[in-house]
């Protein structure tokens, strides 16, 4: 089976509490919601960001809007005003998770091919 | 002071709009004015307070006792009372930060001076700030235990600088019921900004709560600004129209609970499932159980439709009783921290800017400065993804260098500010950007989040109405 971006199936939005960021990834299309459910556990979203989670990571279902909310703990070198880290507030481990890859049947891959990205620019005819 | 159990309201509107104005103290200055202007709205809310927010208003206090509020608000609410008064809108805000008193008495100033002497009244609602509290209530046995280690706050009582506890809509709803057109809080949630104006127009009794839990929702909702109406949002980010000109999210709530999140006709963003289901997630913790002073509301109850462009309709919602602790909002001082840059330039960027990091953290070495923490990232290449992002190509344009540290002694830190420009003669080459200077040294405020027992918080709250 092919393996395609979670970018291309998903949008997110990402924050903090403390030392813990949250990301809630929510399907572009309810019918790829379950796909998500199966393969988005928490474990693989650990394994996903390797040394940039210390914590656990929890895993919340929100089936009424075909999403799921991630906490991840001890992402943020403290949080607030003690991380050192540019993104102190958590708010680009949304894209973050995006990359990750799953598996997915090959219609999905062709339907949802180039998703989450702007597309190119038409060139201009003249020249 | 006493609350009033049930609440009634003397208007019998069916829809109820409140309008976000600000969702955070830095915000869209002029979001509040277009909001005002730019259609028919019932209420404003403006949200200014963020987790460390609050440290910072202490640090003004305590070097100016007039201080400690959002002081954006004043020159704001000169600008609009005059509108607010002849639209019969009602403007609600956690504004007052650890000094809401004086933040009303210069926006009672700043009403005369617009003009509205004797026309509006202002509430402000106090007893949210324990911090000159803290020993009797550690001595009665409030042990205010860090809410994820366990640790009781007596081990660092003698580094608190501001404790303030969260407020429901209550206090709000007493001022509103006593005729306050403009009601200033300290540490109110932000969510109740939004859904007191509904507890009180439609007069919901404090039981009722599958109809405050709505009000939670709408409150979440509004409470962050334009991230509800297009702004921030990641799907198909590139179709957004006009966020020069973002419209901020309205709720026109209904008397059942149910409500539409919309925004003013002709203004930019958009309001759409995706950008109303980002904010639902934004800062989510269990979905099952958002806890808030009044209601514990169920987000996994919400449903959504679509009603025209620019119109999501919210309804279903659950909610159950709250728990018998209000959370504080603890700001402890812990040490001092700097940020270095550099920008290094191609070829070989990254490998340059590495060796210089590599250059630094030995000469800090010899120095014998101890940190508890050093910090390098390579923005352009790691510092939002880290090892997501791979490894770096030879041929990447340009990366800035970024080296951060903290601890507890301060001249250690000072004297790494003094180690960066150092680097730009006696280290590697094709290096730039440090016209800036030295870093700056800042003091850091960790965050203490605590749970306390309401009933000895509730009996020192107060409602103050006074005309402007």
């Amino acid at each position: 089976m092919p393996r395609i971006p979670l970018l291309e199936l998903a949008h997110a939005r990402s924050g903090d509490k403390g030392d813990t960021a949250n990301i809630g990834l929510i399907a572009y299309d309810p019918m790829d919601y379950p796909l998500i459910l199966e393969q988005v556990t928490a474990d693989r979203v650990k394994h996903h960001f390797g040394s940039l989670v210390r914590g656990a990571v929890e895993r919340f279902e929100l089936d009424n809007l075909y999403a799921v909310n991630f906490l991840l703990h001890g992402a943020l070198d403290g949080g607030g005003t003690v991380s050192l880290m540019t993104d102190a507030q958590g708010k680009v481990f949304s894209t973050a998770l995006l990359r990750m890859e799953i598996e997915v049947p090959e219609e999905v891959a062709t339907r949802v091919a180039g998703r989450g990205r702007q597309p190119a620019r038409r060139k201009e005819s003249a020249s | 002071m006493s609350i009033a159990r049930g609440v009634r309201s003397t208007r019998s509107a069916r829809t109820v709009r409140i309008a976000s104005g600000q969702g955070f103290w830095g915000d869209d200055l002029d979001a509040p004015v277009r909001q005002v202007r730019g259609g028919r709205i019932d209420y404003l809310m403006l949200d200014y307070l963020a987790e460390v927010t609050m440290s910072i208003m202490r640090k003004q206090q305590l070097r100016d006792p007039a201080a400690g509020y959002a002081r954006d608000f004043v020159p704001l609410m000169e600008r609009i009372i005059g509108d607010c008064v002849e639209r019969d809108i009602r403007v609600v805000t956690n504004a007052g930060g650890v000094n809401p008193s004086e933040c009303a008495r210069a926006v009672a100033e700043a009403g005369r001076r617009a003009g509205a002497g004797g026309r509006a009244r202002i509430g402000v609602v106090t007893g949210d700030d324990i911090v000159d509290r803290l020993d009797d209530l550690i001595a009665a046995g409030h042990p205010l235990e860090h809410m994820e280690s366990g640790e009781p706050l007596e081990s660092v009582r003698h580094l608190v600088r501001s404790a303030n506890v969260y407020l429901g809509a209550r206090p709000i709803v007493e001022a509103l019921r006593r005729g306050a057109r403009i009601v200033v809080t300290g540490r109110s949630t932000d969510t109740a900004l939004t859904y007191a104006p509904m507890a009180w127009e439609f007069g919901w009794s404090w039981d009722a709560y599958d109809l405050l839990a709505s009000g939670v929702v709408a409150g979440h909702i509004n409470e962050c600004g334009a991230q509800a109406s297009g702004g921030n949002c990641s799907a198909d980010w590139w179709e957004i129209p006009d966020l020069a000109r973002v419209g901020f999210p309205i709720i026109e709530a209904g008397p059942d609970g149910s409500f539409v999140v919309t925004k003013h006709p002709g203004s930019g963003g958009v309001v759409t499932l995706r950008t109303v289901k980002e904010q639902l997630l934004y800062e989510m913790g269990d979905p099952e159980s958002y806890i808030t002073p009044d209601v514990t509301a169920d987000f996994t109850t919400i449903r959504l439709a679509r009603q025209g462009p620019d119109r999501i309709r919210v309804h279903g919602i659950r909610g159950g009783p709250p728990t018998p602790f209000l959370k504080v909002s603890v700001a402890c001082s812990a040490g001092y921290k700097a940020v270095g840059t550099l920008v290094y330039a191609w070829p070989d960027a990254a490998a340059k800017a590495r060796a210089a990091a590599r250059i630094l953290r030995e000469r800090l070495d010899r120095l014998g400065l101890a940190f508890d923490r050093v910090l390098v990232e390579l923005v352009g290449w790691d510092a939002t993804h880290g090892h997501l992002a791979g490894e770096p190509p030879p041929d990447l344009p340009e990366v800035q260098l970024r080296v951060g540290v903290r601890g507890q002694d301060r001249a250690a830190v000072e004297r790494f500010t003094r180690e960066i420009a150092p680097l730009v003669l006696t280290g590697p080459p094709s290096v730039t950007g440090f016209a800036g200077g030295r870093p700056r040294v800042q003091e850091m405020v960790a965050y203490w989040p605590a749970l306390i027992e309401r009933t000895v918080v509730e009996p020192h709250l107060a409602v103050d109405v006074f005309e402007v």
